[in-house]
C-alpha cells in the first residue's frame, strides 16, 4: 500500500536523525567490539556498491552508456580523481555517448 | 587562544562553501530520482533539508518506489546510513566534556561524509558553532539542488536528464573506489556486491526482492561476513573518513 508522501518523508527524516543523534548523545567512548567496528567499517562499501550496480546501467536511456560511465568512473576514481570530477565525468560521458548510440 | 563562537561560525561558513556548491550539483541528480516518485519540488526540498544524505535518501526513494511498508523504509534508512553511526560516535569524542547536551542534539542534524571530514580535520576540541556555520551552505545547496532537479528534470531534454542521472552513481563510485584500491578486502567486497546485486535482479527466486530489501539483506550478509573474516585493525577503521 502506498502512503502519503509526507509520511514517507517524516519516517526518513526521523530514522536518519536517530542514527546520527544516538551515538553523539549516548556513546561517549569509542566502540570496543572489534566485530561491530569492522562491520560498521564495511557497511558503506557494500551498500553503495549494491545501489550503484546494476542501477547505473538502468538509469540511462542506452544501457551501454551507463556501463561506460561505470567503468570510466571506476578508472578515474582509481587514479585519484575526487567526488565531483568523477560525477561530472560520468555525466559528460553519457551525454556524449548517447549522441552516437 | 580560543576563537570566539562568532569567528568559529564564520570560519565554518567559509569551509562549507565548496561543499555547498558540490552538493548543489549532485542533489540535482537526486531530484531527478525524486521526480520519478512523483515528489513535488517542495517535497524534494523538504526531504533533502531534513535528511542531508545522498545514498541514504536514494535508498529511501528505492523503498518508496517499491511501496514499502513504513517499517521497511525505516530499516533501509538504518542500514544505508549505518556509517553515520560510526561517524557520530567518532564525532562525540571531539566535543569538550562540558559541552551542553543540546549542542550534541543540534550537531547530529547534519553529520554527512563531507562535514565529518571538516570536523575531524579541526585540531583539538570542536566548537559546535564552527559546525553550525559549516552547515549553512551545504544545507541550502543540497535542499535547493534537489528541488531544482525536480523542476528542471521535466524541462530538460531526455538525453540531458539521462546524462545527469548518473551523477549520483558517480559520487558513490568515487567514495568506494579509493579505499578499494588500498585494501584488497574492500576491493573484493565491492566486486562481490556488484555481482550479487546483479544476480538478485536476474535470478528467478530473488528478483521478487524489492530494491530496498536487496540493499538490507546484502549489506547485513556481506559486511557481516567481511567483519567476521577480516576484522579491521585499530588504525584502519577510521582512515576512510573523508
Amino acid at each position: 500500500m502506498r502512503h502519503n508522501m509526507y509520511v514517507y518523508i517524516l519516517v526518513m527524516a526521523v530514522s536518519i536523525y536517530v542514527i546520527r543523534a544516538l551515538p553523539l548523545t549516548l556513546i561517549r567512548r569509542p566502540i570496543s567490539s572489534r566485530f561491530i567496528r569492522s562491520f560498521l567499517y564495511y557497511v558503506p562499501y557494500v551498500t553503495l556498491a549494491v545501489m550503484t550496480f546494476p542501477a547505473i546501467v538502468e538509469a540511462t536511456q542506452v544501457p551501454a552508456a551507463g556501463a561506460a560511465a561505470l567503468i570510466a568512473g571506476i578508472i578515474l576514481a582509481w587514479l585519484g580523481a575526487g567526488l565531483f570530477p568523477v560525477a561530472v565525468s560520468c555525466c559528460a560521458l553519457v551525454f556524449i555517448l548517447e549522441w552516437f548510440l | 587562544m580560543p576563537e570566539t563562537h562568532g569567528r568559529a561560525a564564520l570560519r565554518g561558513f567559509r569551509d562549507g562553501l565548496p561543499i555547498g556548491l558540490g552538493y548543489l550539483a549532485v542533489a540535482f541528480s537526486l531530484g531527478i530520482q525524486a521526480k520519478h516518485l512523483g515528489m513535488t519540488p517542495f517535497q524534494g526540498f523538504l526531504v533533502s533539508l531534513l535528511c542531508n544524505a545522498s545514498a541514504g535518501e536514494y535508498a529511501g526513494f528505492t523503498a518508496i518506489a517499491g511501496s514499502a511498508a513504513l517499517a521497511e523504509l525505516a530499516l533501509v534508512m538504518l542500514v544505508a546510513n549505518a556509517r553515520y553511526l560510526l561517524m557520530s560516535a567518532a564525532l562525540s569524542q571531539k566535543f569538550h566534556p562540558d559541552t551542553p547536551f543540546f549542542h550534541r542534539l543540534l550537531v547530529a542534524f547534519d553529520v554527512t561524509d563531507e562535514i565529518f571530514g571538516l570536523a575531524i580535520a579541526r585540531p583539538g576540541y570542536l566548537d559546535p558553532f564552527y559546525l553550525y556555520g559549516a552547515f549553512i551552505l551545504p544545507l541550502m545547496g543540497w535542499s535547493s539542488g534537489t528541488a531544482l532537479g525536480i523542476v528542471m528534470g521535466s524541462l530538460l531534454p531526455a538525453r540531458v536528464v539521462s546524462a545527469l542521472s548518473v551523477a549520483l552513481y558517480g559520487m558513490f563510485i568515487a567514495v568506494i573506489i579509493p579505499p578499494a584500491r588500498k585494501s584488497r578486502v574492500v576491493l573484493l567486497l565491492v566486486l562481490i556486491s556488484f555481482a550479487l546485486s546483479w544476480l538478485c535482479g536476474v535470478l528467478p527466486g530473488l528478483s521478487s526482492l524489492t530494491g530496498s530489501a536487496k540493499v538490507i539483506v546484502l549489506t547485513l550478509v556481506l559486511a557481516g561476513a567481511a567483519a567476521a573474516l577480516f576484522p579491521v585493525e585499530e588504525e584502519g577503521g577510521d582512515d576512510r573518513a573523508a
